[in-house]
């Protein structure tokens, strides 16, 4: 925790420098990304793929809980909240630009 | 925007009468995926026409109801739990699925199906819609919630749509009763079977949605801009410092309100029983069956009907939660929490209704979509502090405990108390929770989704409907085990009959049953008196109260002076403080293993919970009696 504080002062713009997000669980609140894939059981994926998380699918972070766990994204027109341990398992696509086939 | 996008799909054939079909009924299936308006539509179209009742074998509630139409025809509706697609992964799921393809004992596959979709999300719900027409099964795509849609900039051409799949498609909103004759003008007709068009492989996810996002685009969908009121709103409910304090704002104006503002209704229905027994008991001769009737039969209905204005208020909250949207989102705030002990956010609010009475937080269950996690709810909910066990807490509290303020005059020795025995219910229940998921109920890979539906303003008819559907329930399942309960208990008190005369309660069967409990309950610090109390408590607990009022021959009642003064020379303060914890600890509660045996499919939950309840009784009720005899001799 002392490391991290520390680390946050030690940049100049105040901001932790960031590598760009590579899952759900790294979008912070308002930043959105392109969903790539989903690495869980088959079951479950197929789960969230009927919600709407699908390949290509733009989603955006929202509020969370305190603490930040769950969180609700906004995928389609709709807003569902997903735990870490499950929106770290939704790997986003390396700087890519939304998927014009796939409407938001 | 076209308002009636019905009529395309329907005036070719509303003409057709349905056809005379002798012996039975024309079946129509409302499907669906959750939070469409399934349930509301299905309330407008049958009325009070329906009733509840459990699929065979399987635990999923299905609800029938008759539509009236025009000329007194009736068609049979059947509405079925929400669903995202045929693929089933629960119980809910399967039941539709096998409904749909008539492979469901008792009922006879559909003739017409109403497919419920959101138009305000329909590029989401228009996926289900290649599942169901693929069934071939006459179908009516229904865009619920137009009003929505249209508030939020919108709109869909249905006709446009109805062409693309082949169906015919209504725009309506059953909220507000828009373009549901539409609705009642197919269900008159002769429905048509769909005419094929090409829908995408079902089991491909993406290539679902992009047919879906295809149609929508093809008939003009114009998804509606950012629910607003929800975004303001949920800038204030899940905000990371007001979020927490609304929440706690709202279980506490909860609590509070099942539990000031029940009393007096609860006080007034005391009165109404005890007056009309004793009308009862005025107006008939004298003999046994008068106190069959009177202390058996009517107390019987009594200890039913005094929770009803609790769990009314209890349910007329939920209800007012759930339909406005804030239920999810306080689901939200409480997972962390309740993950720590296995559980997830959904728990939270069947087990805040848990401390009213366990029966409807039970009920209240049905939300939770994960098999496990429901059940392992429902095997802890009873450890919550229940109404019931309030007048046997505050007759042994006040017998045995001289009050004496602690923090200002409010908060005395007696309400630390209390407050104590709260917390043993509800450390015995979160340490249940860990056992169980950490053993036989550990969780499945089924990852927590839980979706936001957009703010609403609760109906009145939506919240009328819940309270009757729900005390429907409530006094099915309580009254039909209390009643019988109640008549066995009287009889258990007066018989064997000597000379024509009732006994003497310690010569009655309860009181040989207490003798014969004796030496089981001693280490408890119990005598005899306390076991048929404990016998009789497995009825309903606050039953003891009266039971042991008839043992000392006292008025039953947890102020009476009387009955508290005889508790003090016949229990021992450790023995007292054993009660106690007892009864904050066992399962006595008859119409509580019957609603769990109901919701879980069979006696193996239920028998579970009953004896690690009562053997955490035991123990604790051992230890606390031996400690208190140690330090207190």
């Amino acid at each position: 925790m002392l490391q991290l504080i520390f680390n946050k002062q030690a940049v100049p713009s105040g901001r932790t420098p960031r590598s760009s997000p590579r899952s759900l669980g790294d979008l912070e609140r308002g930043e959105h990304g392109i969903l790539d894939r989903l690495e869980l059981p088959e079951d479950a994926a197929r789960r969230l793929m009927e919600l709407g998380f699908v390949p290509g699918a733009r989603v955006a972070a929202a509020h969370a809980a305190p603490g930040g766990d769950p969180r609700v994204f906004r995928i389609g027109g709709s807003e569902i909240a997903l735990r870490r341990e499950t929106s770290t398992r939704l790997y986003l696509r390396a700087g890519a630009a939304p998927d014009p086939s796939i409407p938001r | 925007m076209n308002v009636c996008g019905s009529c395309s799909g329907c005036q070719p054939v509303a003409a057709a009468p349905l056809p005379e079909r002798p012996g039975r009924a024309h079946i129509t299936a409302v499907v669906g995926p959750p939070n469409a308006g399934k349930s509301t539509l299905f309330n407008l179209l049958t009325g009070l026409r329906q009733k509840v009742a459990n699929f065979p074998g399987v635990t999923v509630e299905q609800r029938v109801g008759k539509a009236r139409l025009d000329g007194d025809r009736e068609v049979l509706l059947v509405d079925l739990p929400g669903i995202y697609s045929l693929v089933p992964r629960s119980d809910d799921e399967r039941v539709t699925r096998d409904v749909l393809a008539g492979k469901m004992k008792d009922i006879a596959r559909p003739d017409s199906i109403l497919l419920v979709l959101d138009s305000a999300n329909l590029g989401r719900h228009l996926v289900l819609a290649a599942p169901i027409l693929s069934l071939g099964i006459p179908t009516l795509v229904i865009l619920n919630m137009a009003d929505d849609l249209r508030g939020r900039g919108g709109e869909v051409d249905a006709d446009a749509l109805s062409k693309q799949l082949g169906a015919p498609v209504v725009l309506i909103s059953a909220a507000t009763g828009e373009n549901v004759d539409a609705v009642r003008q197919y269900l008159a007709s002769r429905p048509p079977v769909p005419i094929p068009v090409d829908l995408p492989v079902l089991h491909d996810a993406p290539k679902c949605h992009a047919w879906a996002a295809t149609i929508g685009y093809r008939a003009s969908y114009q998804a509606p801009g950012p629910p607003l009121w929800t975004r303001r709103l949920d800038a204030v409910f899940l905000h990371p410092v007001a979020g927490p304090i609304v929440f706690f704002a709202v279980v506490a104006g909860v609590f509070q309100a099942i539990f000031a503002g029940a009393r007096p209704l609860a006080k007034g229905v005391q009165a109404l029983v005890a007056a009309s027994g004793g009308w009862l008991g005025t107006h008939l001769p004298d003999s046994p069956l008068r106190s069959l009737l009177t202390e058996g039969v009517w107390s019987g209905v009594g200890a039913v009907l005094v929770f009803l204005p609790q769990i009314l208020l209890l349910f007329l909250f939920l209800g007012i939660l759930e339909d406005s949207g804030y239920l999810a989102r306080a689901a939200v705030i409480a997972d962390r929490t309740m993950a720590r002990v296995g559980l997830q956010g959904k728990s939270f609010i069947p087990l805040l209704s848990a401390y009213a009475c366990a029966v409807p937080a039970v009920l209240a269950t049905r939300t939770i979509e994960n098999k496990r996690d429901r059940i392992a709810t429902i095997l802890i909910a009873p450890f919550m502090t229940c109404s019931a066990r309030l007048p046997v807490y505050t007759l042994i509290i006040a017998a045995f405990l001289p009050e004496r303020p602690l923090l200002g005059p409010l908060f005395g020795t007696q309400a630390a108390a209390l407050l104590g025995l709260y917390a043993l219910g509800f450390a015995a229940a979160f340490s249940t929770a860990r056992l169980l998921k950490s053993s036989v109920l550990k969780s499945d890979r089924q990852p927590f989704v839980l979706e936001m539906p957009a703010y609403r303003r609760p109906t009145l008819r939506g919240l009328g409907w819940r309270l009757l559907d729900r005390s429907q329930v409530f006094l099915r399942r309580a009254g039909i085990v209390i009643l019988p309960m109640a008549v066995v208990l009287w009889c258990l008190a007066h018989l064997p009959l000597r000379e024509g005369h009732a006994p003497m309660i310690e010569h009655s069967l309860a009181g040989m049953a207490g003798r014969a409990v004796e030496p089981l309950i001693k280490p408890l610090g119990f005598d005899w008196r306390i076991g048929v109390g404990l016998i009789s408590s497995l009825a309903a607990r606050e039953v003891i109260v009266g039971t042991l009022g008839t043992l000392h021959g006292i008025e039953g009642d947890a102020r009476s002076a009387g009955l508290q003064e005889s508790l003090r020379r016949e229990l021992s303060p450790g023995g007292a403080v054993a009660l106690l914890v007892f009864f904050a600890l066992a399962m006595q509660c008859i119409s509580t293993i019957t609603v769990v045996r109901k919701e879980t499919g069979g006696w193996r939950w239920p028998a579970l919970q009953f004896t690690y309840m009562g053997a955490l009784a035991y123990c604790g009720a051992f230890v606390a009696y031996q400690l208190f005899t140690l330090i207190l001799p």
